[in-house]
């Protein structure tokens, strides 16, 4: 069975200041059907970009994609006329992002925010649906991320909402259009370590329910643990190390996965380093 | 990219400026501007012609190999006139804006910092001042006194100084708020130190790109001046009333009041090129 | 035992303003707080956003007044007073607390020559560099053109340069990445055994705390509700704030797992704090009704 996703030999080089840095080197990795991935790396690491690329959304200039392919449902993305490369994005293929305060327009409703994503979607999928329509499915899809009251967080604008219910709304965002694969960014960094496990764990069960594969992008490798049963580590633009979580934290054979997981502090009261 | 990160600030700097073409032109022209200014006596090819001579054998000559620029109505060289005219706005424009910036820059430090009653006081001032026109301010003041364009200047800028104090008041607000601001006071930093050795230095960029678009505008407005008769006292070249002596004899000798005139729009052009590319420079450098 | 900083029943409440400016209400960002940190020890204050602990971490440093209460070093009050020689604090983002305009040594020595200490600056910018593990030629260099923990390191170094008692350290490692988490705490341990310094440590990170602090206190909406030596709390929490808090960390390891507390779920999700809360109030009056 071919993955979902799979990214083979991406290589991609940045110009700034007359100096050419390689950010990514090589990468490969691969998303199964409903699999749960995660893409874990430090600051500078390249998982970023990593990510920006399988979206579409690096600039370049000043990036320079010069090796690898991108195979999602086996069309090759970088070779996609543009057309059908926006076609797939927020569709097939769809990203929440990381920041739920900076995401959101402040100045219009959820509902306006939603419905007018969700119309360019269809129009993209060549699908016909009225007002009402698409407001019934915002409404459905803000149910799905357990919102409480979704009528009334529709009427909201986004100032009115707090932290955590902003997250899910770009989790709804993301599952508009009936994704497949579902890319998260960070999700829950910028929130309240109660609000982010609620989060996750709402994560971790719509991908269930509906199938969806999820790559999951993070620095923290807790998170990894609790979304994820395959990682990716990466290290200065490289994966490092590769496999199913459970086998990666009990034995990493890296010596950098090993510096990396010895170096978190543990709840259990273990010395840190 | 920590690679990235050891290459100077200066370096990185000049390596944005330089890759923005109008801004290297507005470099350019204000440099040789200023260079043409300084060294007027020695590169002019008719020197004495600033003062009283008179030949009206050559009375409105066209451009020619000998006048570049032609000569004038009494003879005179405009070249050599429009250099020396250069100086005197450039000289103007110093004297208003090394008297408007940093007395205006001073008055908004005290204002953002110190709030209460400063505040208030100094920012109603500001609001005042802001909605006087200068040019007419600058008419009303040689109306009351000995008309002549320093005294207009000096008008101005009474009134120049307010446009600083906004910036840097809003500028001071900001900064106010970051953290290594409150970094210095825990560490108990005297209130001078914050004001001239935190926030001053983070408000420099803006200050420098305030200045260079106001030198533009204040050579414009000292033409502007000029030309309405508040000019130097003849003989002395001033680029204005070249312009308006000059338009009297429009279309057939244009060159007596066009290129004094095309002379104000370049070396305003220059400033305005200047400080945009410097603007440019710095925005990236505040969204790193 | 001396006791290095005492914190006596500190209020601050802040007016919550509507639209129009009018004054609508308040809220109590911190509630009557109180603690004590013995000297050389190490204070864990745990919290959210909102629960106060910067708000108490600013009255500290002299930032804010509180409405009420007193801060006590080494016995004596310090409210009202400029001396802040004694207690020092690391900001959480290095990035931001560093002006970015001036040296690593012109930083430095902003608090020398605030508290006029007299004699060679250069060579005690010098010494607080090799304390903190960088080259002495970094006085020279630029924020920027640091990393995020050498940034942190230069934080440190200013924070130690007129040899306080007392050190806040608000999130210090927040803002980085694991791997430089773990050296700059190392750190800051050796630094504490040294120099004898006593340490406030402001973070929501639960198993950075599990390592670090001695004593925690958990903050929740301006009032400790637990306290307590640093395993108890963690292996025997009473409050459910603080088993709610130690179930929702994310770790990596089984036994970590096995030691969270179990929360139940409320409709199909984990509980807000406030859920939670409201959840034992309706069990307690189901009690005394009965």
């Amino acid at each position: 069975m071919t993955a979902l996703l799979s990214v083979q030999g991406l290589s991609v080089s940045f110009s700034t200041y007359g100096r050419t840095v390689e950010v990514l080197k090589a990468v490969s990795l691969e998303v199964p059907q409903g699999a749960q991935v995660a893409l874990v790396g430090e600051s500078g690491s390249g998982k970023s970009v990593t990510m920006k690329v399988i979206m579409g959304l690096l600039a370049q200039p000043p990036a320079r994609i010069h090796a690898g392919r991108i195979m999602f449902d086996g069309r090759d993305l970088l070779t996609l006329p543009e057309r059908e490369r926006v076609a797939l994005r927020g569709t097939a293929m769809s990203m929440v992002f990381q920041d739920p305060m900076s995401s959101l327009n402040p100045v219009w409703t959820i509902e306006d925010q939603l419905t007018t994503i969700l119309k360019y979607a269809d129009r993209r999928l060549g699908r016909d649906r009225d007002r009402r329509g698409r407001r019934a499915r915002v409404i459905e899809v803000l149910a799905q991320v357990r919102m409480r009251d979704p009528e009334r967080v529709a009427q909201s604008f986004p100032i009115m909402l707090s932290g955590g219910m902003r997250q899910r709304v770009l989790i709804a965002m993301a599952l508009l259009s009936e994704p497949r694969l579902l890319i998260a960014d960070e999700p829950g960094t910028a929130l309240d370590v109660t609000t982010q496990a609620q989060i996750l764990k709402l994560l971790r069960d719509l991908v269930e329910t509906q199938g969806l594969a999820l790559l999951m992008i993070t620095h923290n490798l807790g998170v990894v643990r609790e979304t994820s049963n395959y990682v990716y580590v990466m290290n200065k633009g490289e994966i490092v190390e590769e496999g199913p979580t459970a086998g990666l934290f009990a034995a990493p054979r890296q010596q950098y996965t090993r510096d990396l997981i010895a170096a978190v502090p543990r709840l259990t009261g273990r010395v840190t380093s | 990219m920590s690679e990235l990160a050891a290459l100077s600030n200066s370096y990185q700097n000049w390596y944005r400026f330089s890759r923005n073409p109008t801004a290297v032109i507005g470099l350019l022209i204000v440099v040789l501007s200023l260079l043409a200014a300084l060294l007027a006596p020695y590169i002019t090819p008719f020197p004495d012609h600033v003062g009283a001579i008179v030949d009206f054998r050559n009375r409105h000559q066209p451009p020619s190999l000998e006048h570049w620029f032609g000569t004038d109505n009494v003879g005179r060289d405009i070249l050599t006139r429009v250099i020396f005219g250069l100086r005197v706005s450039l000289m103007l424009a110093f004297v208003v804006l090394v008297i408007a910036v940093p007395f205006g820059t001073a008055m908004g430090l005290l204002a953002g910092y110190f709030g209460g009653w400063t505040e208030i006081v100094i920012m109603r001032l500001t609001d005042i001042a802001l909605a006087l026109p200068p040019l007419i301010m600058a008419l009303a003041v040689a109306a009351v006194l000995e008309p002549s364009l320093m005294n207009a200047m000096l008008a101005i800028a009474s009134l120049w100084w307010t446009w600083h104090t906004r910036l840097v008041y809003s500028m001071v607000r900001q900064i106010r708020a970051l953290e290594y601001v409150e970094a210095a006071e825990t560490l108990g930093a005297s209130k001078t130190h914050i004001l001239f050795r935190e926030i001053l230095p983070n408000c420099v960029s803006a200050i420098a790109v305030k200045t260079s678009l106001d030198a533009g505008f204040v050579i414009l407005i000292g033409a502007s001046l000029s030309f309405l008769g508040l000019g130097i006292q003849p003989p002395t070249p001033d680029l204005g009333t070249m312009v308006s002596d000059g338009a009297s004899f429009l279309p057939d000798y244009w060159w007596e009041s066009l290129l004094p005139g095309t002379a104000i729009l370049f070396v305003a052009l220059g400033f305005n090129l200047l400080g945009d590319g410097l603007r440019d420079l710095f925005d990236v450098e505040d969204v790193r | 035992m001396t006791v290095a900083l005492e914190i006596r029943d500190l209020v601050k409440t802040y007016p919550v303003r509507n639209a129009f400016g009018r004054v609508s209400g308040e809220v109590r960002a911190v509630d009557g707080v109180s603690f004590t940190i013995p000297s050389g020890g190490v204070y864990g204050l745990a919290g959210e956003s909102g629960s106060g602990k910067s708000t108490i971490a600013r009255m500290i440093m002299g930032l804010t007044a509180p409405d009420s209460g007193d801060i006590l070093i080494d016995g004596t009050s310090i409210l009202g007073t400029r001396d802040r020689a004694r207690v020092q604090m690391v900001f959480q983002n290095p990035g931001a607390s560093l002006n970015p305009r001036r040296t690593v040594g012109q930083s430095i020595m902003v608090p020398l020559v605030a508290h006029r200490q007299s004699g060679d600056h250069t060579g005690r910018i010098g010494d607080l560099l090799d304390m903190v593990h960088l080259p002495r030629h970094f006085t020279d260099r630029y924020p920027h053109e640091l990393s995020g923990g050498q940034k942190q390191r230069v934080a440190i170094a200013r924070a130690l340069a007129v040899s306080p008692r007392l050190l806040v350290l608000d999130e210090p490692t927040s803002a980085l990445d694991v791997s430089v988490q773990a050296k700059v705490i190392d750190l800051l341990e050796e630094l504490g055994r040294r120099l004898g310094l006593t340490y406030l440590f402001i973070s929501h990170d639960l198993s950075l705390m599990r390592n670090f602090a001695q004593t925690v206190g958990v903050l929740y909406l301006g009032k400790i509700v637990e306290t307590g030596p640093a395993d108890q709390v963690f292996e025997r929490p009473e409050h459910d704030y603080t088993r709610l808090l130690l179930a929702s960390v994310p770790v990596i390891s089984a036994e970590e797992a096995a030691m969270r507390p179990v929360i139940p779920l409320i409709n199909g999700e984990m509980p807000t704090a406030k859920d939670l809360m409201a959840l034992r109030a309706g069990l307690n009056a189901k009690e005394t009704a009965r």
